[in-house]
């Protein structure tokens, strides 16, 4: 971490960058938020250890509206969000300066909670050259767990240490990948039209539409969003019943598709714990079978497969026949 | 309501129809005398690409049982692609639609020329009986599930 900080203060010294996005600490020890820095002093509050969950992407949009250059922290997740932003020229690479950070994993408070560790105080050994166990000090004394059993559901499908954009890195980055993408959804595949139906009938209505999923995500940033259009009411939310509001997770994961880099945060943010990923990672599937293998975000050149075609693509008729 | 075992039930049908091959498809059909039932409302529109798959949410949360969506044969739009980004389109809702475990048999894309009014009415008497076989559509009113 203090490499990061140092190298943010000889950024700035330099006049290489005007401006600092990063962590800084949050009210709880487990949950930094993302945040600008711009002097020595701010950078007192910066943080990077293992709940740094937060994508800082999407941040760059604004701070590609503003003069000068920005420092990035970008972790090798971040980096397709980046790159997918740039294609769809809504930042600018060159008011970037982008600091790849090694990552090992990133933590899930609620993964440590559901392990039965109550009255969480403080967790240590989170930083990125930490131990492989954790220790968290409790109301109750010390507990541990491994460091593993609490990571992100993402991490654990991670999408590979490489950095996909960077102009330096600073820290190794370890693999973290020890299960399959497209389980969940094979599973959820494999239930009959009722079961499926239950299922996301049970998930989705926990929603209370908060709209963290859309406001966290970086392929969700159009300027006005249909969700927050006063031709609606679905803006207000509450006590609302039209059609974005009874549709909104399939116009989600649509908007997104064959966009969605599959960075996790809808997921990780969902304050009611819905499985968005489960949306996301159908599209993706299908969009891999169909029409190629595709990752959004892994280059800045290909053609996104919702805008693109050949002669000889499957029909839509293929969903029936594939049962 | 319900459907007494003397009341036939009438599905709902929405098909959009590209203005250039399957609105034309329809009209060859009417001057030809092909029936097809009256469940079926026409909703025209300029390319089967103008169909947004919110349009296709939308008509089943307003009621719809069925929808279909007809354009020109692949390689015939009148805006030389149009139908192609569709039918990516319509993959992806449509798949998406049956994981969440809607009837499958809901949603149909079917390609009909101008010169195919034989097509539209048999598309149409086929989709019809299908839907009606499945039953009124109250899956994807609300997606939510809050009622
Ligand atoms: S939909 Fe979720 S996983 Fe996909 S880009 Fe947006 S926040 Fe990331
Ligand atoms: S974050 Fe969760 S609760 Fe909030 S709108 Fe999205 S799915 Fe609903
Ligand atoms: S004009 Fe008929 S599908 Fe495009």
């Amino acid at each position: 971490m203090q490499e990061l900080i140092n190298k943010a203060k000889e950024l700035l010294a330099n006049g290489t960058v005007v401006r600092v996005l990063g962590w800084r600490a949050g009210d709880l020890s487990y949950n930094p938020e993302p945040a600008f820095f711009e002097t020595e002093e701010d950078l007192q509050k910066f943080v990077y250890d293992g709940f740094c969950g937060a994508n800082l992407s999407k941040y760059m949009i604004e701070a590609s509206k503003l003069d000068g250059k920005t420092l990035v922290f970008l972790k090798p997740c971040d980096t397709y969000s980046f790159n997918q932003l740039i294609k769809e020229h809504r930042v600018d690479r060159e008011k970037a300066y982008i600091v790849g950070v090694g990552c090992r994993g990133k933590l899930d408070i609620d993964k440590i909670k559901e392990q039965g560790i109550k009255g969480i105080e403080s967790v240590e050994g989170t930083e990125l050259d930490g131990p492989d166990t954790l220790t968290i000090k409790t109301l109750y004394g010390d507990k541990t767990c491994s460091y593993a059993s609490a990571m992100l559901g993402r991490c654990h499908v991670c999408k590979g240490k490489e950095h996909m954009i960077a102009d330096e890195i600073i820290g190794e980055s370890k693999d973290t990948k020890d299960a399959e993408r497209f389980d969940a959804v094979k599973a959820v595949e494999a239930m009959s039209p009722e079961e499926r139906f239950n299922f996301f009938q049970k998930e989705l209505r926990k929603c209370i539409r908060c709209n963290a999923c859309r406001n966290v995500c970086p392929a969700c940033s159009c300027r006005k969003c249909v969700f927050d259009s006063n031709k609606f009411d679905s803006a207000q939310k509450a006590n609302v019943d039209s059609f974005e509001e009874k549709m909104f997770h399939v116009i989600r994961a649509f908007h997104v598709a064959g966009r969605c880099t599959d960075c996790g945060e809808c997921s990780r943010v969902c304050p009611q714990g819905i499985q968005l990923h489960l949306f996301n990672r159908k599209f993706i599937k299908d969009i891999n079978e169909y029409y190629g293998e595709f990752q959004a975000g892994a280059d800045i050149e290909a053609r996104g497969p919702l805008t693109n075609y050949t002669f000889d693509d499957v029909e839509p008729s293929i969903v029936k026949e594939r049962g | 309501m319900s459907i007494g075992a003397n009341e036939e039930f009438r599905p709902k049908i929405v098909a959009f129809c590209c203005n250039w091959c399957s609105y034309a498809g329809a009209d060859l059909a009417g001057s030809s005398r092909l029936a097809y039932p009256a469940d079926v409302k026409i909703i025209r529109v300029p390319c089967s690409c103008r169909v947004n798959p919110m349009f296709i949410l939308r008509a089943f949360e307003r009621g719809a049982d069925g929808v279909i969506l007809c354009g020109c044969h692949p390689g015939d739009c009148h805006y030389s692609t149009g139908n192609f980004y569709a039918r990516r389109r319509m993959t992806m809702l449509f798949s998406m639609l049956d994981y969440i475990g809607v009837e499958n048999g809901r949603t149909r894309v079917e390609w009909v020329s101008a010169a195919e009014g034989a097509k539209f009415s048999a598309t149409m008497n086929d989709f019809v009986a299908k839907v009606t076989s499945l039953g009124k559509n109250v899956r994807l009113g609300d997606l939510r599930c809050k009622n």
